[in-house]
This record gives structure tokens, C-alpha cells and sequence, in this order.
């Protein structure tokens, strides 16, 4: 079973979402997500000052066998890329929710976390998938 | 539910990552794709290709009836034990298949060809082979485990005893050697592969299938997805039937070209015709490696573009762990030039024009 930590928010397609003190989201994906895709060499992180709304494509992750879009999980600003994936993608399989974040975002609503999956719901539906 | 190897619930217990692959049940990795490929460029890893079709022929006149059905000529056998690649053409100069046969002896040869074109091969070997008096024995009795990497002979001997693994001493590369093994039977080990090292491929009657991984395991011979089995086969710069060629191209527009024995010129195989022509008038596309100098991924069926101009297709693409870098084989047009263009999600990225192997033996070509 893969590891879901319990202070963070997802979304359906296996983003997860921290809240930072600065009022920013960080971005990553989940450990499940990295599972089904294997080791992953390639990441395109999105620039600074890009905005996206939510569900639009807002980075790509490569693993030796597919191409997986990142989801924005709410409108924003994007305001920091972590550039340490550029040359060490594999970061993301040793260490999803911590050095392996994508990016950060100013989201347009400041209350945007809190309508996002918790915990339990994406455990929930992740084993409902894998059943 | 899929198609299952004797080796199915092995791989469950050693942790596999399990997909469909025309209709088998069969491992993508055990953890880490990566990890399992470097170990077969510097150690030994196994690779389960039980759902590969082992096909015997048998006959007075089996060598004519392979000198006609094969693109490669057998008549290149002389020594017995000896393997052979080649096309097998339909008469429009497509391919059919790909595939390894090796000469046992002069009234005995052994095929094994792919496990998605098992059927059609078999209609069409049988449909040829009546007319030469040939007997083909499909023997779905033996399961085939190839054992690669450059410590692969000597851990395999480790695992087979002292007993079997002196009689397959002095193999040599691109041979077959049966054996009798005292718990097995009779085995038959090839020195052959699709990895670009060394190792060998090992037929074996299907009951002892579990037995030998597992003796192989205890020789730390790692077992590799089909995954690994894809990049490695892509490094060494070896076609992927259905991928990188099929009926609707001929060999010589898949790379393929030294596979086609065209002396002696009286030798009639199937498909000749169309190949001198296109022998003749040249080739409109042809295959090559290509290695992507930005940053990325290359993909199967992403467009080539030559001098602005879409050009042609990847046919098969990956990352190389060997050489850190993204690299694949492109159908292009033939006047391709050292250079070329490939789109990648509406980017034009910079990609060079290879000429594969990019790795073999543990190192990068590139």
C-alpha cells in the first residue's frame, strides 16, 4: 500500500497539495502516482509567473515507459519550480512528498485547499482502483 | 485474466508489476525498470520469455524448405548447433516475422519466433512446409528463460551444477548446445539474447521452470521486466517486431538489409522479387537511430521533421539508461540528412541521426 500522508489535500488525478505559511500550495505527486509510473527521468516543471486554472496541464512527468500530465489542482500563479528535478528527476520516485515537489502556486482563492480531497477520501479511491 | 507462464505465481512472490502483453500475463518490472537494466549491462539478470513460440522442424528436406522460406540463408549453417537471424517474408516482401533458427542437425531445425505473431507463423510455416515433407512441432511443453549480462554464463553454470555445465563449456556465441541435466532431462541452451551482452536463452521442460529461477535467484541472477528487456533490446540496437517493422515494410526499409542473403542469386525465397526492385530503385524510407540532443523523452509515433518538412515517425523510443539520454528508431525519408526535428507535445526538439548500436557490452556506442 502506498503511503498517503495524512496533512495533505489530492485531487482524482494524483496530485497532492500542502499548504504553505506563506498563503502558496506546493505541488507534487503521489506516491501512488510515481508507483504506476515507474523510474522517472524527465520532469517539465512549469516557469514562474505562469497561471493556470484549475485542471489545466501545468507540468509533465516522464518515466521510462509513459508521459504523465500534473494537473493544476487550483487557480494560481505559479511562484516557485523546484529546478532540482531538471537534472535529478528520480527524486521524485525516493521521495514524493518531500524533495520531490514540482511546484508552488498562489492560488486566486485563498480558501481553495479546503474544497480539495483529504486523506481518507483518496485512500479510499485509490483502493477502489486497485480492486 | 491473461495467458499465464509456469513462472506466473514466482513472479508474484518476487514483488512483479504485472501487465497484459498480447494476452499474457507477464512481469514490466519488479521495482525499479532502471535498476534491472543496469544490472544486465553489469552483472546478470533473467528475463521469463516463456510466451516466445519454440517451434521444431523436422524432414529430409528441412534446409530447402528453410533456403525458400527464409530471407537469410540456412545454407550460412555449417556447423551444426549454429543460429541464424532472419526475416520471414510474405510475397509482397513484408514481414511476417523475425525470428532465430538454429540447424541441430541436417534433418532437425529449431525456430523460435514472437508470441503476438504466433498464430499467423504457424498457419504460414505449416501452409510451406507441407510441400517439402516437413513436420512442425509446436513445443509448448518447454518454457525459455534467458539469462543475460556479463556475469550470466558463469552464474548460470553455478545454478545448473558442475555436471551440466561441463558439457556447455565451450558454447560459442550465437550456438546451441543440448544437455542432459540430471534433474531436468534434456535442455537446450543458446548462447544468444536481445540485450546486446552476453548470456544465454534456456529451454527447458516447462515442470522445472519455478526450480531453475529459483536456483537461478540464489546466484543473485536478478529478474528483469519486460521493461528492461525493451530499452536494453533499443540500446543494442535490435528491431522490436510490430513496432519497428511489420507486413506493410521489408527489411530493407527496417534496418534489416543485412539479413537478406542474396547470394546465391538462384536461390528462390519468398519475397525475392519485390527486394531486387526495391534493391534496385532504392529505398523512399528507411530506419535509423536517432539520439535527442535537448532535454525529453522520445516516443513511439512522434513525427519527424527534416529541413521543415514532416519526414517521417519513431517507431520505437525510450530513455537510455546507458547513455543518459533519450534515443529511438525512426522511420524517416531516405536522403535524412546528420540532423532532424521531432515534435514533442507542439515543441520541435534537435535530435541526431545514428547509426545503432548506441550501447553493447555494458558501455555506451554514442
Amino acid at each position: 500500500m502506498s503511503e498517503i500522508p495524512q496533512d495533505l489535500r489530492y485531487t482524482k488525478t494524483h496530485e497532492w497539495v500542502m499548504q504553505n505559511d506563506e498563503g502558496t500550495l506546493t505541488v507534487g505527486i503521489t506516491d501512488h502516482a510515481q508507483a504506476l509510473l515507474g523510474d522517472l527521468v524527465f520532469i517539465e516543471a512549469p516557469e514562474e509567473g505562469t497561471t493556470f486554472q484549475e485542471g489545466d496541464d501545468s507540468a509533465v512527468v516522464e518515466s521510462v515507459k509513459a508521459a504523465s500530465d500534473v494537473y493544476a489542482p487550483v487557480d494560481g500563479e505559479v511562484t516557485a519550480s523546484n529546478e532540482a528535478l531538471s537534472d535529478s528527476p528520480e527524486i521524485i520516485n525516493s521521495d514524493p512528498y518531500g524533495d520531490g515537489w514540482i511546484y508552488k502556486i498562489k492560488p486566486e482563492d485563498a480558501g481553495a485547499f479546503d474544497t480539495l480531497m483529504d486523506a481518507d477520501a483518496y485512500r479510499e479511491m485509490v483502493e477502489e482502483e486497485e480492486h | 485474466m491473461g495467458k499465464r507462464t509456469p513462472l506466473y505465481d514466482m513472479h508474484i512472490s518476487q514483488g512483479a508489476r504485472m501487465v497484459d502483453f498480447g494476452g499474457w500475463d507477464m512481469p514490466i518490472n519488479y521495482g525499479s525498470q532502471i535498476q534491472e537494466h543496469n544490472t544486465v549491462r553489469s552483472d546478470a539478470g533473467m528475463f521469463d520469455v516463456s510466451h516466445m513460440t519454440v517451434v521444431d522442424l523436422t524432414g529430409d528436406k528441412v534446409r530447402e524448405f528453410l533456403r525458400y522460406l527464409l530471407a537469410n540463408n540456412v545454407d550460412r549453417l555449417k556447423d551444426k548447433g549454429k543460429a541464424l537471424y532472419s526475416c520471414m517474408l510474405n510475397e509482397k516482401g513484408g514481414v511476417i516475422d523475425d525470428l532465430i533458427v538454429y540447424y541441430v542437425d541436417d534433418t532437425f531445425f529449431r525456430m523460435v519466433v514472437n508470441s503476438s505473431t504466433r498464430e499467423k507463423d504457424l498457419a504460414w510455416i505449416k501452409k510451406h512446409a507441407a510441400n517439402f515433407d516437413v513436420k512442425v512441432n509446436v513445443r509448448d511443453d518447454l518454457t525459455m528463460i534467458a539469462v543475460q549480462g556479463p556475469n550470466a554464463r558463469e552464474k548460470t553454470h553455478l545454478a545448473l551444477g558442475s555436471e551440466t555445465a561441463e558439457q556447455l563449456k565451450d558454447t560459442a556465441v550465437f550456438f546451441i548446445k543440448f544437455v542432459n541435466d540430471s534433474n531436468m532431462g534434456e535442455i537446450a541452451i543458446a548462447r544468444t539474447g536481445y540485450t546486446g551482452e552476453d548470456g544465454y536463452e534456456i529451454m527447458l521442460p516447462k515442470e522445472h521452470a519455478s526450480t531453475f529461477w529459483a536456483k537461478l535467484a540464489e546466484q543473485e541472477v536478478v529478474p528483469c521486466g519486460l521493461g528492461a528487456r525493451d530499452t536494453l533490446r533499443l540500446e543494442a540496437g535490435m528491431n522490436l517486431y510490430g513496432s519497428d517493422m511489420d507486413e506493410t515494410v521489408t527489411p530493407l526499409e527496417a534496418a534489416l538489409g543485412w539479413t537478406v542473403a542474396w547470394e546465391p542469386e538462384e536461390r528462390d525465397f519468398i519475397g525475392r522479387q519485390v527486394l531486387e526492385q526495391q534493391r534496385q530503385q532504392g529505398v523512399e524510407n528507411k530506419l535509423v537511430g536517432l539520439v535527442l540532443e535537448d532535454k525529453g523523452v522520445l516516443r513511439n509515433h512522434q513525427k519527424i521533421f527534416i529541413d521543415g518538412l514532416e519526414g517521417g515517425e519513431i517507431t520505437s523510443g525510450s530513455y537510455s539508461p546507458t547513455v543518459g539520454k533519450a534515443i529511438a528508431f525512426a522511420r524517416v525519408a531516405a536522403n535524412i540528412g546528420n540532423t532532424c526535428k521531432v515534435e514533442i507535445r507542439g515543441k520541435q526538439l534537435t535530435a541526431a541521426v545514428v547509426k545503432p548500436p548506441f550501447a553493447r557490452n555494458g558501455k555506451s556506442c554514442i
